[in-house]
């Protein structure tokens, strides 16, 4: 069987004929395309991409085609892996701004770090199928908090249509210090240092005696499921989140390190980064970094500039970039634009930015590696999640789009809410009958 | 196009006589003192050019001076004395125009000392005047010049209120007064909103406006307001005798009445649109354009009849309820259907990468079978946004006798890999990527961590 991708209609057709069949534990080859695996290497002409049972079986060029697979022609066109996001509220909320559909933060709740957002995820969002047919495969999904310096646990997401929709629960634990923390803690940031550390030792208090911990009382530090939730990150078995801007909240947050050493510290932000970069480095933190953050926004990110991830990218840290920060509402397929602003500014003197490769990949395994998850998902190296795009022209140029989509091997729908929005007022007049009647 | 009514002739801000008749007050009261800074001749050869108005020539030539466009054309001769350029490989058009923006009045940092954009304590507020709040040391405009491109722009005051007060249009050059940054003679505008903000502002403190019927209620009653001041100083410029007593938030209303003022109104739902030039109708006035217009593609027809600009974003959508039906064809829906369409920011971010918003916009287009040209798209940053300003007679397209607000891309503007090379405003060389002394340091950011580095 031959199907050839020549338009979106056709992809759509294919799409939906192969989700006709999904039992089906066929081998996809995908051929012919531009192939980008998402793990920094560069763009492969004439790659293939072949997988089966929802992984990737291999990916690159010369890969040969197996006996009996699909074949998808892919030639003019671009085979990636997808997009991995973050940090969102895909899934989480219908609308930022709806607040009745928004499960994103719970200001009102006695709890803090035990509070888990997986339960809560929604697949059959209209935002998740509208950025899903943008290429987004998987989102890391965090909660907010106003209350306490500790957001909650967070999960990785995938947007397959038929699920399963949690990929990663309780994949992380997420911290707000700097001015947000400070905020959240009563003021000041020192007021957050004392937060941040007194709720670990608390924790270690629970393990000790879990029967005489309180985490009861009405006026308790810490909740009895919060300091739970906290022994998970005190053992690494959760990484720590860290959203941290100004140079020298980064360098307090790395010096938890030496306090506890188990822990698996992870920053996000880190606006001026750049200028604690080796630090950063040779402290094996990863950074989840606004990627074009570069305005004084605030008095702890004086320092932003374009140049923030390819400057720590150089000195050492393994680059992944965030909606953290964008001003403009999610859309989460953004990123991708905002990977090839990284790349643009290597043609600008003075800036440092990041190859094409690197750029990609700090859209797909980038933020999946700083999650401990690459061996899993973001890149098309064999044995991954078969999350696998096609896309009608270069994925970081601002023309392209997705002409497929498959999460876990599986062909995803191509319309969305949004495309039928388009199609019902390709016209804006009315017909015979109101628009509410032209489906 | 029909963006014509909605940029009647602009009408002085500052030349000499102000605006108003000759008995009535001073209409000019902060006058720019914005002056062009010195260029030389620049002929720029071998370059690709969108001229701003669907104009488009390959290996063509732009040469201006003294501030002005002197001629665009495939080949021009270099006069004596002119600095020429090779744009071998890049691109020629006008500076981006962004018809809405709060950098000044919501600078950076967003701190609550600086958050001027609001005057969120009566849901009428037309007395005051964005100019007065707009700080013109925010490090965004800056940005908006090396990375957008940007060398005009609007601020507007918040979305608030019905009515915000009134908008200043700047030149996107760094001064030590605003006065030094204002467009000089560019008509003031308005600033309206409809829809959510207002009644859920006002709602929460509990007054009216709490609902959208509400909107409408104190609009029209400010505008009935309005239309009786209007009516006693017609009287007086043609009668005499006593002067009525001044009311600053009428005098805006009345401008607006009398075509003096343009207004931009913030409005998203296609419902709410409608209803707004209903009540356009009633008094007498024009809206020259609905900004975050994100159900423009659903009344393109009824906007294009009316004569009404739409400013939108390229794909912003579903961050609250009347953005839930956002698209990312908007644009090229309303381009097919003949509107005066534009990009707008609204954002500190956003502006520095206009052109890519627009190159996104083209590319939905594109896929839905709209095949929208990229000098043409160019309008949507340029052109269409200096009608909708009433500032298209002086700047917006590469036209001999124009300003000479001019960007040099280092590849194709509308490609995610370009980025601006060399800015002009007025002919003078304001931004040069290769030449660091030729980027702007705000006086917040000198001596700060990060001074003067490539942003």
């Amino acid at each position: 069987m031959k199907a050839l991708l020549r338009s979106a209609a056709a992809a759509a057709a294919l799409a939906a004929a192969l989700i006709a069949a999904p039992a089906m534990a066929a081998t996809t080859a995908i051929v012919g395309g531009t192939v980008a695996i998402g793990d920094g290497s560069a763009p492969i002409p004439g790659g293939t991409v072949v997988f089966t049972d929802g992984r990737v079986v291999a990916a690159g060029a010369g890969v040969a085609v197996p006996a009996g697979a699909t074949v998808i022609d892919a030639q003019g066109k671009w085979v990636s892996a997808g997009l991995v996001v973050g940090l969102s509220n895909l899934g989480l909320a219908d609308s930022d701004g709806i607040e009745e559909s928004n499960d994103g933060s719970a200001a009102g709740s006695p709890f803090s770090a035990a509070i888990d957002v997986a339960p809560a995820i929604n697949p059959d969002g209209v935002m998740v199928g509208n950025e899903r047919a943008g290429g987004v495969t998987r989102a890391i999904v965090a909660p907010g908090n106003r209350k306490s310096i500790f957001q909650g646990q967070g999960a990785v997401i995938s947007l397959a249509r038929n699920g399963p929709s949690v990929t990663r629960p309780r994949a992380f634990q997420y911290v707000e210090l700097g001015e947000g923390g400070a905020d959240a803690a009563g003021g000041s940031r020192p007021a957050a240092y004392v937060a941040l550390h007194e709720a670990l030792a608390e924790a270690q208090d629970y393990r000790r005696s879990p029967a005489s911990f309180g985490g009861r009382e009405k006026d308790s530090l810490l909740k009895r499921p919060d300091a739970q939730a906290l022994l998970a990150v005190l053992d690494g078995k959760e990484p720590l989140l860290v959203h941290v801007e100004r140079a020298s909240d980064i360098r307090s947050v790395l010096a938890l390190k030496a306090q506890y050493p188990q822990i698996r510290l992870v920053l996000v932000g880190a606006s001026e980064g750049w200028m604690v970069a080796r630090e950063i480095a040779a402290a094996h933190v990863p950074v989840i970094a606004a990627a074009l953050a570069d305005l004084p926004e605030a008095f702890e990110r004086v320092a932003a500039t374009e140049s923030n991830v390819g400057r720590m990218a150089q000195a050492g840290v393994t680059p992944a970039i965030s909606l953290v920060d964008a001003s403009a509402p999610a859309v989460e397929r953004n990123i991708k634009q905002y990977a090839g602003n990284l790349v643009a500014i290597t043609r600008v003197p003075g800036s440092t930015g990041l190859g094409w490769g690197q750029a990609f990949a700090a859209i797909t395994s980038g933020p999946a590696q700083a999650l401990g998850l690459d061996g899993e998902i973001g890149s098309l190296r064999p044995g991954r999640h078969a999350d696998v795009v096609v896309w009608d022209g270069d994925p970081l140029e601002l023309a392209s789009a997705p002409v497929a989509v498959f999460i876990d091997g599986q062909p995803q729908p191509m319309t969305s809410r949004q495309t039928e929005l388009r199609d019902r007022y390709m016209t804006p007049t009315e017909g015979s009958l109101p628009k509410a009647y032209d489906r | 196009m029909a963006c014509t009514a909605a940029a009647p002739p602009a009408k002085s801000a500052s030349s000499s006589p102000p605006p108003g008749k000759a008995l009535g007050y001073n209409h000019d009261p902060f006058p720019s003192t914005y002056h062009a800074y010195p260029g030389v001749p620049t002929l720029v050869t071998n370059v690709t050019v969108y001229d701003g108005e669907g104009g488009r020539i390959d290996h063509g030539a732009v040469l201006f001076a003294d501030g002005k466009v002197v001629q665009v054309a495939q080949s021009i001769a270099a006069p004596a004395g002119a600095t020429v350029i090779d744009g071998t490989g890049k691109w020629v058009t006008p500076g981006v125009i962004d018809v809405h923006s709060h950098l000044g009045d919501y600078p950076s940092p967003g701190i609550s000392a600086l958050s001027d954009g609001n005057e969120a304590t009566a849901p009428v507020t037309a007395e005051v005047w964005a100019e007065h709040s707009v700080w013109p040391q925010d490090p965004g405009f800056s940005r908006a010049l090396t990375n957008g491109g940007v060398t005009t722009l609007q601020i507007l005051p918040g979305s608030a209120n019905l009515f915000g007060g009134r908008s200043v249009v700047l030149k996107n050059v760094y001064a030590r007064t605003v006065q030094g940054m204002k467009f000089p003679g560019a008509p003031y505008g308005l600033k309206m909103a409809c829809g959510e903000n207002p009644k859920r502002v006002y709602g929460s403190k509990g007054r009216e406006p709490s609902t959208r019927m509400g909107n409408i209620a104190v609009d029209r009653e400010t505008w009935a307001k309005a239309v009786e001041y209007k009516r006693k100083w017609d009287k007086y410029e043609k009668d005499g005798g006593d002067p009525p007593s001044r009311d600053i938030a009428m005098d805006t209303l009345a401008g607006v009445l009398g075509g003096e003022i343009l207004v931009h109104n913030h409005c998203y739902r296609a419902d709410e649109m409608a209803n707004v030039i209903d009540m356009s109708k009633e008094f007498g006035y024009h809206v020259t354009a609905f900004h975050h217009a994100v159900e423009a593609y659903k009344i393109a027809d009824l906007l294009k009849a009316n004569d009404i600009c739409a400013a939108v974003w390229a794909d912003w959508y579903g961050f609250k309820m009347e953005s839930y039906d956002g698209i990312p064809e908007n644009l090229a829906l309303l381009q097919k259907n003949g509107n005066c369409a534009m990009i707008h920011s609204d954002d500190q971010n956003g502006i520095q990468r206009l052109n890519q918003e627009v190159a996104k916009a083209q590319a939905a287009g594109r896929r839905a079978g709209i095949v929208i040209p990229d000098e043409v798209a160019w309008e949507w940053l340029s052109y269409n946004p200096a009608r909708a300003l009433g500032i298209a007679d002086r700047t917006g397209s590469l036209k001999p006798g124009k300003m000479a607000d001019v960007v040099l891309w280092n590849g194709n503007p509308l490609s995610v890999y370009s980025r601006p090379e060399k800015v002009w405003i007025d002919g003078a060389m304001l931004y040069d990527a290769n030449n660091p002394k030729l980027r702007p340091v705000s006086d917040f950011e000198l001596g700060q961590p990060g001074s003067g580095d490539v942003k």
